[in-house]
């Protein structure tokens, strides 16, 4: 039985390993996400904004050219038609609502490639909240699309310059910044990681992909279980999503698809659930890179929001326990999934999402299996990266 | 664990407890600056461990812990530095750094390893109060080593007495909603914060830290504890300071003290 304990572990992992500083904020939303996630009038507002802002249900469509080529049945959940590109936004919108809720005033965040940063501005300028997304200096250079989007949002992007410049110290930026202002600013965090509860709070408000998945697979094959569910895994907002009503549903496999960069033993790789060690990372026990003396590495993937040295203890304790069998997919691999799939059903995947489509060359299904994957998010912001290695 | 006793019933007022990064500015400075810190009168040493990802510090710090780790400092190299120069100093020794670190080291070999150097206090300040205590309570006994658990502003009245009952030594009183090295003048509110921390009549004795960086902040913390803690502005001084990395220690230190 996969579960939750009420100190927030997934069996080892999970946990909150966070300064005192932080200690009242992460509380507060400990002791009130449960009941105001089950709340009638938070669920009304939650579901109509996930309807008529969002566009849920988002399709699940049957690639029949997909799975000629791979002679097998093959559903893509469609999160890619969710507004703003990808599906960062269910979490976004729950966690805005969660701080109209809390009285804050002010929202911060952090990304990665920009999509939770895109996602967070947008929810922000609904409910006309300022916002602070701290974002990699390096990252800022190679995602300049999202910044521009973001600031067209009104929001403003702060620079993360100290460390690697990249996702993990726009995270530690945040962090820092919510320490500074305690009292009127919630942090919305775009991924199944963090203290508790908000890998928890994070996968429930994700838990919608999975939601929708079983009824619409009920009315397009009489059966509401897949033999397999595929979905890429950076902290593994996505993934937690698709797998949540399936995790104690011993029949259902699932593939949590990690970014192995140039090869997992390249010294460039995102492989977390291999070349991670237990330990802590922003307030979360977990597996995550690091070196003997404990500092955490930075990992590489030419995917900006698979590149985390973490991964959220709900897939750490899946991957370890065997619940959940971890796939590994280079950069090349996810770009040659990402042009087949663009020609054969005509969708231009995120490079993220990529990495899960070239998990269907790395594992066994039958002709018979009826698998989904989870198509994330869209390919418009690596538009640049795709045309670079096209030749 | 005795020698930061001794210190806190010895000295009643104006404690002064001084903060750096091991292996910053170089390598090899660990025994240099304990030496100058204790030969200066600091009441206190509070030893950082440079880590990749320090969440709860500022720019000054997390820069001089990035310097240490390309210097080649290392938690195991740290312990060697310390060993050799507690032979020489009396002075309590504080270590600082994150969970993480004491875990990848192993927890009970980290702890063992402190009390072999004389390390005389823990201030780690991602583990949580609760993981302490029912994991870590007696192994921290057994190696008679202070656990230091921070306040802020924002902490309830009943998890303070529940603060001051784990920890041992002294609590750390953290001085504002804030990260380590913003320095600005003790405002109203702080004043008022620390009166009524102190108020409470709490077993252990209380030092202030953040935010303070001169003659000043020091001695208006200490009118409302029995002493401050500065990490940031020391930092800083080593940066801009000669080659004489005892003469900038020294200088600095009765800054604070006599302006």
């Amino acid at each position: 039985m996969i579960s939750i304990s009420e100190e927030g572990y997934y069996g080892r992992f999970g946990g909150a390993f966070i300064p005192e500083m932080l200690h009242p904020n992460v509380e507060e939303i400990r002791k009130t996400y449960v009941e105001m996630i089950q709340d009638e009038v938070f669920q009304k507002q939650f579901r109509q904004l996930l309807r008529d802002y969002v566009g849920r249900p988002t399709p699940l469509f049957l690639a029949e050219r997909l799975s000629e080529k791979y002679q097998t049945n093959i559903y893509l959940k469609r999160e890619d038609l969710c507004h703003t590109g990808a599906h960062k936004v269910n979490n976004t919108i729950g966690q805005i609502l969660l701080a109209q809720r809390l009285g804050k005033k002010r929202i911060i965040a952090e990304t990665g490639a920009g999509q939770h940063g895109v996602a967070t501005a947008t929810v922000c300028a609904l409910m006309g909240l300022p916002c602070v997304v701290y974002m990699g200096a390096v990252d800022i250079e190679r995602q300049q699309p999202n910044v521009s989007r973001m600031k067209m949002l009104g929001a403003e992007v702060r620079p993360a310059t100290s460390g690697s410049q990249t996702l993990k110290d726009a995270t530690n930026e945040a962090i820092r910044d919510w320490i500074n202002h305690p009292e009127d600013t919630h942090y919305i965090i775009g991924s199944v990681v963090g203290p508790h509860p908000y890998p928890d709070m994070v996968a429930r408000f994700q838990s919608v992909i999975s939601e929708e998945i079983k009824w619409q697979l009920e009315a397009a094959t009489g059966k509401s279980n897949p033999d397999l569910i595929i979905a890429c895994v950076g902290g593994g907002s996505n993934a937690a999503g698709a797998f949540y009503h399936y995790l104690n549903e011993k029949e259902v496999r699932l593939i949590a698809v990690e970014a192995s960069g140039l090869g997992v033993d390249s010294g460039e790789s995102a492989a977390t659930s291999v070349l991670g060690t237990e330990g802590i990372i922003h307030g979360s026990r977990t597996l995550l890179m690091q070196t003997p003396d404990g500092q955490i590495i930075e990992p590489y993937s030419i995917s900006a929001g698979l590149d985390y040295p973490g991964i959220g203890p709900m897939h750490a304790h899946l991957i370890q326990s065997g619940r959940a069998e971890a796939v590994h997919i280079t950069d090349q691999e996810a770009l040659n999934a990402a042009y087949d799939l663009s020609k054969r059903e005509g969708i231009i995947p995120a490079l993220e999402t990529a990495h899960a489509f070239a998990a269907l060359d790395k594992i066994e299904y039958k002709k018979t299996d009826v698998i989904v994957i989870n198509l994330s998010g869209r390919g418009d912001k690596d538009l640049d990266t795709y045309i670079k290695h096209l030749g | 664990m005795s020698r930061l006793k001794n210190t806190f019933s010895n000295k009643k007022a104006n404690l002064l407890n001084v903060y750096f990064t091991a292996g910053f500015p170089a390598l090899e400075d660990t025994e240099t600056i304990i030496r100058s810190l204790a030969e200066s009168g600091v009441d206190v040493i509070e030893v950082g461990m440079p880590y990749s990802d320090p969440m709860a510090d500022g720019p000054t710090i997390q820069q001089s812990g990035m310097k240490a780790l390309e210097n080649g400092m290392s938690v195991s190299v740290l312990f060697d530095q310390l060993k050799k120069i507690r032979k020489e100093v009396e002075t309590p020794l504080i270590l600082m750094g994150y969970f993480n670190q004491m875990m990848q080291f192993g927890e009970t070999d980290f702890l063992a390893r402190c009390q072999e150097v004389g390390i005389d206090g823990l201030i780690l300040p991602d583990l949580p109060l609760s993981v302490y205590e029912n994991e870590y309570q007696d192994l921290f006994k057994q190696y008679d080593l202070a656990p230091i658990f921070l306040i802020t502003p924002q902490t309830s009245e009943e998890r303070i007495r529940k603060i001051d009952q784990l920890s041992q030594g002294f609590i750390y009183v953290v001085s504002s909603a804030a990260i380590t090295g913003n320095s600005k003048e003790i405002s109203p509110e702080q004043v008022a914060y620390f009166e009524r921390i102190e108020k409470m009549n709490l077993r252990l004795p209380r030092m202030i830290g953040f935010g303070i960086s001169d003659h000043q902040s020091f001695s208006t913390a200490c009118q409302y504890a029995d002493g401050a803690i500065i990490g940031s502005a020391f930092i800083r001084a080593l940066e801009n300071g000669n080659d004489d990395l005892n003469h900038t220690i020294k200088t600095f230190v009765k800054g604070i003290r006599n302006n």
